[in-house]
């Protein structure tokens, strides 16, 4: 019955490794006080801390903040780092820390914490059942996608937002996204899930069917 | 299998980190159950929109800027390494 074919969709797979080996080479010689390779660091993961913390505060200012504080304390706290992890996922974890704190102190009546229980009764069960067609590519432009994209996911509680970046934006393992935000896998999973089905329920609304909308279960 | 039952499973599903067995069976409540089916599809595009949309690219201005402060910030600190942030 369904036009497209599910077992053909390909599943949502982890972004490739970085060449840990490199990487750990790197970090050792920064230990050892090659500031240079501690920029390289810098040079290969900045963008992705930029991300990260943008998608958490919200706030150009705060993010660019983050970055800085999150490299220099990674930096100052070098020798604290036992290479059992990725370097990255450490330097995630501090550049969350720093991501999270800054949101509290915007938010000085409201405390955010990875750790808050944010399940709510219904928050998982999917209201809008409208297919996207034609996709949202066709219905807006870049700048229109982008507005909405944003708008979006600023709407999603702090706490869905970082897992669902780390995971499907940054593309890091389950494994890796609990790590970093000293989580157990089950609770990742469980924020990973209420978080997609509700930016797809926040986006059905833009690229929802208009027809469908009335078939609602 | 119910509805309710299939979204317990649609996070593994879509990670493709699923057994055979509850693959197959997610897949035969697929071919009959429109509305999982639509899920699945507009949640596995919302992964992917948002992965390509390049929402919040640094631009090289800023990103120039903040390597300069961070690797300066970083030197500081190599020569006076008690005093931190």
């Amino acid at each position: 019955m369904n036009s497209l074919n599910p077992t053909a969709m390909p599943p949502i797979q982890s972004k490739g490794t970085e060449a840990v080996t490199e990487e750990l080479a790197l970090v050792q010689a920064a230990k050892r006080g090659d500031i240079g390779a501690f920029e390289q660091l810098v040079k290969r993961y900045d963008r992705n801390v930029f991300r990260i913390a943008q998608h958490i505060t919200q706030n150009r200012e705060d993010a660019e903040d983050v970055v800085q504080d999150a490299f220099l304390k990674a930096y100052q706290n070098l020798e604290s780092f036992q290479e059992q992890s990725k370097f990255y996922t450490w330097l995630v974890r501090i550049a969350v820390n720093e991501a999270l704190m800054r949101l509290r102190k915007r938010r000085t009546a409201k405390t955010v914490s990875i750790d808050e229980d944010v399940q709510t009764e219904d928050d998982a069960i999917p209201r809008e059942i409208a297919d996207w067609s034609p996709n949202p590519e066709q219905l807006y432009d870049q700048s229109e996608l982008k507005d909405i994209l944003g708008k979006t996911i600023k709407g999603l509680p702090p706490t869905f937002r970082t897992v669902f970046v780390l995971r499907d934006v940054e593309g890091l393992s389950t494994e890796e996204t609990a790590e970093a935000l000293d989580l157990s896998v089950p609770a990742v999973k469980s924020r990973l899930l209420r978080a997609r089905l509700q930016l797809r329920d926040r986006l059905s609304k833009y690229f929802g069917k208009k027809s469908s909308r009335s078939n609602q279960p | 299998m119910k509805c309710s039952q299939f979204l317990q499973e649609l996070t593994d599903y879509l990670d493709g980190v699923i057994d055979d067995k509850t693959r197959a069976e997610l897949e035969d409540h697929l071919h009959w159950c429109r509305n999982c089916y639509v899920v699945v599809s507009t949640t596995k595009q919302t992964i992917e929109i948002y992965r390509d949309s390049k929402l919040y690219e640094i631009p090289d201005d800023l990103r120039s800027r903040l390597h300069s402060a961070i690797m300066s910030k970083c030197a500081a600190h190599k020569k006076n390494p008690e005093k931190k942030a």
